[in-house]
């Protein structure tokens, strides 16, 4: 508790004690109120301060002056011990709100305690000193010992470890790191010694931005909150205007009617509307569970920019997803090496199957050895060998249809099919699906080599978890050829695919399904954020995924994985449904206890007491249903 | 131009208020006021002066809760 806090304990404890003491001495009259004024001016006084100085400022409506009317009113009526008593719960209520809200931030704020207090630089002597990391400039040697968090984002110059990156990433999957590797910060040094060498300011660390970012998501409203924004500024008002026809409009009908007007029974009434009118519980409790709902996920390795997202992932009804990087790990991997039946006989002689296959590869990446395309390189990496640039000459690249060039003497030819066909040789057709390098020595038909991308493992278990929570329909879109999209799709589980797809395309299969979506549902595109920023915000919710480092993902998604685990999307629709549901039931539940007491206020069945729990209750309820949000089952 | 300031404010109706007094100082485009992070960001109008403006924020605050603090 803060120092104000403990203060405020100290007065309700205080004032109990007093209230009650004030029971039991024998007074009646002016004596008994003059008693009774000790204990409310002790636990009142800022409230009657405030109200005063709301009236001066012109601010009429906020609960102080609700606060204050009720209770001076019933003193007046001589309800002594009900005014203490209201004033009281309603500062306990409100020291109840202070300390779960504040408790409640610092949880949250220890969930994502990624922040690093230090950073060890090296002096002359080698000695280690510890600095602010504001203060290190770019290129600065760092060291960071184990268990100690990597501050700045850089690259290992010396020594080598393994990294705990489970505060960004939500995985306690560790990753290894030796020289030349690029280290992001956040992550905690396990095991060795590291050397690393900034390579960006603190600022412009990961670290600090998605700090930045969790911290500013709080500032991107939902429209639920907007909602009780706009609710609460009618609703107070509404309240006392109808608090003053309940005081006044009976007892002058009564009047007409030629009866007795019952004045104080109508005034009591209407002070128990007042004291109920307080908007606090829905005030409180909504950005309170949105704030959890995003410091849960934020443990979880998921920013969501916004409660707004939060708000929109859980109306999601139509996953689009990017194939490569995103479904499959976007790794061009050689698959299969056939050689053909036919396989001519070389100036090595008649080679065994293996040797074949092993000279199908060298053949075909010393071919490509010049390319810079991803295909080229899965080739040299299957290879294995470092590639001696002598043995290659006369290279020709033939656009869009492969290369040809002269390797020891011999001509090799390798590309697609159309390549192929142009040299007139035939050549298999009945491959699997993957990309297809056929290679011809010498004009005679050699064989082929399948290269495809591989599937994450969880991609499966992915799709179908979302089909579980109520997504109706995931889609996937792919630049890659028809058979290869088709063969993941069904793998995958996936309703509708969409291949051979150019960026602008991809656009506009999202936009074509924008259309025919419904108003209500919304559509996420799910993609790895390097080449589809134009879809991440064309779409409702823009999701990136495995974008630890990647600072262009995380500046053009509104939800960002932080590792690419597909599953993670799912767990986040699960953290917005289950927010979302708590912020509905707390708006149900809130507004629903305050009509009936209302009601029932109006007509004389709730008293005063009831009054204070539809206010400080259903708050203190309302803010323990909030603090749910924070807890998620994996 | 956005800036974000550290508040403290006891409750969450009233940093609604504070954001609504904020939004009709002059100078100001637009501010969010976040009780869960006790933060405000303002966005001011192109070429106004920030300090001044940031001045009547305080000042408007204030005069809609009393306990409020903004730490420029």
């Amino acid at each position: 508790m803060t120092k104000k806090q403990k203060k405020v304990l100290y007065r309700i404890i205080l004032s109990t004690v007093l209230l009650v003491a004030v029971q039991f001495i024998p007074v009646e009259g002016w004596i008994k109120l003059l008693l009774n004024l000790i204990p409310y001016a002790m636990i009142g006084y800022d409230i009657l301060r405030k109200a005063v100085l709301g009236i001066v400022h012109g601010e009429v409506f906020d609960e102080n002056f609700l606060m204050a009317v009720a209770t001076v009113g019933a003193i007046l009526l001589g309800e002594y011990t009900e005014g203490v008593a209201v004033m009281l719960f309603y500062q306990i209520g409100e020291l109840f709100q202070s300390v779960a809200v504040g408790r409640s931030r610092r949880n949250i704020s220890a969930l994502m305690d990624i922040r690093p207090d230090y950073a060890n630089t090296m002096d002359a002597e080698g000695n280690l000193e510890q600095v602010d990391p504001d203060d290190v400039e770019i290129g600065t040697i760092i060291v960071v010992q184990p268990g100690e968090k990597v501050p700045i984002d850089g690259v290992v110059v010396e020594g080598s470890s393994t990294l705990n990156t489970s505060a960004l990433t939500g995985e306690s999957m560790p990753r290894e790191v030796s020289v030349g590797a690029d280290i992001i910060s956040g992550c905690v040094n396990l095991t060795g010694l590291l050397k690393i060498r900034t390579t960006k300011e603190f600022g412009e660390s990961t670290v600090s931005k998605i700090l930045d970012l969790v911290e500013n998501s709080s500032m991107k409203k939902s429209r639920t909150e907007n909602f009780i924004t706009r609710f609460a500024k009618y609703y107070t008002p509404a309240v006392c205007g109808s608090a003053l026809a309940v005081a006044v409009l009976p007892p002058l009908v009564s009047l007409l009617l030629g009866e007795p007007a019952v004045w104080g029974t109508w005034i009591i009434r209407a002070l128990t509307f007042l004291v109920i009118s307080c908007p606090c519980a829905l005030v409180i409790s909504i950005p309170l569970s949105f704030f959890g709902g995003i410091g849960a996920a934020s443990a979880s390795g998921i920013l969501v920019k916004g409660s707004n997202y939060l708000e929109a992932l859980s109306e999601t009804k139509y996953v689009v997803f990017d194939k490569t990087g995103t479904l499959t790990k976007g790794v061009f991997q050689v698959t299969e090496v056939h050689p053909s039946e036919g396989y001519p006989i070389s100036a090595a002689g008649n080679r065994t199957e293996a040797l074949q296959k092993e000279d199908l590869l060298t053949y075909a990446a010393y071919a490509e050895s010049y390319s810079s395309h991803p295909i080229s390189k899965s080739l040299r990496e299957a290879c294995g060998k470092p590639i001696d640039h002598n043995r290659v000459s006369d290279v020709e690249e033939i656009s869009g249809h492969g290369v040809k060039a002269v390797i020891d003497g011999v001509t090799v030819a390798a590309g697609n099919g159309k390549l192929m066909r142009s040299m007139g040789i035939i050549c298999e057709e009945n491959t699997g699906v993957g990309t297809v390098v056929h290679v011809a020595i010498d004009g005679t038909y050699a064989g082929y080599i399948l290269i495809s991308d591989v599937e994450k493992e969880q991609s499966k278990d992915a799709i179908a978890a979302l089909k579980a929570s109520g997504v109706k329909r995931t889609v996937m879109l792919t630049g890659d050829n028809r058979a290869a999209a088709d063969h993941v799709a069904t793998r995958l589980g996936l309703d509708e695919v969409h291949s051979e797809l150019l960026p602008a395309d991809k656009v506009a299969q999202v936009e074509e399904l924008l259309q025919r979506k419904g108003s209500k549902e919304k559509l996420a595109f799910v993609g790895d954020g390097i080449n589809d920023a134009p879809v991440l915000s064309r779409a409702d919710i823009g999701v990136a995924m495995g974008a630890l480092g990647s600072d262009a993902a995380i500046e053009a998604a509104d939800v960002v994985l932080m590792d690419d685990n597909p599953m993670k999307l799912a767990l986040a629709m699960r953290i917005s449904r289950k927010c979302l549901r708590i912020v509905y039931e707390n708006i149900v539940f809130a507004i629903g206890v305050k009509l009936i007491c209302l009601i029932l206020g109006a007509f004389g069945i709730a008293n005063m007491w009831m009054a204070i729990f539809a206010d400080v209750g259903v708050m203190v309820l309302a803010v323990l249903n909030a603090v749910r949000c924070l807890k998620v089952k994996n | 131009m956005k800036k974000t300031y550290k508040i403290e404010v006891d409750c969450a109706n009233c940093a609604l208020k504070m954001e609504e007094a904020t939004k009709k100082v002059e100078g100001v485009l637009d501010a969010v006021v976040s009780f869960m992070t006790q933060k405000m960001k303002v966005e001011f109008v192109e070429g106004s002066d920030e300090k001044t403006v940031m001045e009547q924020v305080v000042k408007a605050c204030k005069k809609v809760e009393s306990d409020c603090e903004i730490y420029l």
